[in-house]
């Protein structure tokens, strides 16, 4: 959106009489630009995805999972993760629907792992801050590490350490009655207003962050803690990634900045994947439904896919930028 | 009559709440509404989508917040 950043720079260089290449103007440029442009996107991109996500009710996603059996019914649970809420609020009845009706725990994770972590928003998000490369290879690697964590939840037989309600549960099948247009243009209305008030102050605090990585903290300190040469960037920035919530909305341009500053692209996609697919709040719902030992292991899977998939790309990833 | 609304608290839930209660107040029907916000009792109605209506213990609705005229149609009263 090179227009909408024309059009701020002249904003910051004659409305604020400042510098848009100097360090405050940089900022405040930054700031507006990155929020213009992400508050759109996300409107535009909510909007759409909930059109889509209105022909899949949770009902159907597991009637269409019910039917495959072994690694298709996997890959399949991670494609329709896709196109789900981002909420992380719907994953435990979720979780409790697809457990009860009989569905593989691994085919669930799957779904699981993939829903927070790889949406069609992501990719349009990626492609327009970064490129297309990178965000079809985001998407590869993200569907690789759910499809390949809820088979390996699958060979260790965790079912006993899921709390023992969720199997009692009844399973109750929706009229799933068709929508109208106008029904289906009013979800994805709804979505958009009830998203946009849940992120809103992520979105800020996460561009906040970015201009102030962009324009205030040196190069070298970013370097010498993240740097691309340094072996423990993958490792920090997940583990830092890790307890935050946000969704992919917030942490772009935080990841953004990272990467203008010199830190590898690998070290980045870790980072916006381990705050996007791991978070406190989303462990602690998930401990209501399982036990610890289930939850530690599905962590560590994911947390290692991370890490492995933030060293594959800053080994690789110069060839995409 | 009881009314539940399941949901985890949103404002969805509370919405919906409140049409569930405008319709049976315009029915004249004496309901009480509950809020059931636990995952384990919404999971025990073999519900995926919140917010949910169920009147006298039958699901009659998931995923959406049904307006006041749509509440009285489940309620029965036109």
């Amino acid at each position: 959106m090179q227009w909408l950043s024309d059009l701020v720079a002249w904003l910051v260089r004659d409305g604020f009489g400042l510098d848009p290449a100097g360090r405050l103007g940089g900022s405040i440029h930054f700031f507006i630009y990155d929020v213009i442009k992400i508050f759109i996107l996300l409107g535009v991109l909510i909007f759409t995805i909930s059109w889509v996500q209105s022909y899949f009710p949770p009902e159907r996603t597991r009637r269409i999972l019910g039917q495959r059996k072994g690694l298709g019914a996997n890959i399949m649970a991670a494609l329709l993760g896709t196109i789900t809420p981002f909420c992380s609020c719907s994953s435990i009845p979720l979780f409790i629907g697809f457990t009860s009706a009989g569905l593989p725990l691994g085919v669930t994770f799957s779904f699981l792992i993939s829903s927070p972590l790889v949406d069609l928003a992501s990719i349009i998000l990626l492609a327009s801050v970064f490129n297309w490369t990178i965000a079809l290879a985001y998407v590869a690697v993200g569907l690789v590490l759910a499809v390949l964590g809820g088979t390996l939840i699958s060979r260790m037989k965790m079912e006993r350490h899921v709390e023992a309600f969720v199997f009692n549960s009844p399973v109750m099948e929706s009229d799933d009655g068709h929508l109208t247009r106008r029904q289906r243009f009013d979800f994805a209305r709804d979505q958009v207003a009830e998203i946009f008030g849940k992120v809103w102050l992520y979105v800020l605090i996460g561009v906040g962050i970015g201009a102030a990585i962009h324009n205030w903290v040196p190069e070298t300190f970013i370097s010498a803690l993240l740097g691309q040469d340094k072996w423990w960037s993958v490792l920090v920035a997940t583990i830092v990634g890790i307890p935050m919530y946000a969704d992919i909305f917030g942490t772009l341009p935080i990841a953004e900045a990272l990467v203008a500053k010199g830190v590898g692209i690998g070290t980045a996609l870790s980072f916006m994947m381990a705050v996007t697919a791991l978070s406190l709040p989303s462990m602690i719902m998930l401990k209501r439904v399982v036990k610890l030992p289930l939850l530690l292991l599905f962590a560590a899977i994911v947390a290692t896919g991370i890490i492995l998939i933030g060293y594959l790309f800053n080994a690789f990833g110069t060839m995409f930028l | 009559m009881i009314i539940k609304i399941l949901g985890s608290g949103c404002k969805k839930c509370i919405a919906l709440g409140e049409n569930a209660k405008a319709a049976a107040d315009v029915a004249g029907i004496q309901a009480d509404i509950v809020k059931v916000t636990d995952y384990a009792q919404i999971a025990a109605f073999g519900v995926m989508s919140t917010p949910a209506l169920v009147i006298d213990d039958k699901v009659v609705s998931s995923g959406k917040v049904l307006s006041v005229s749509q509440v009285a149609e489940k309620l029965g009263t036109p």
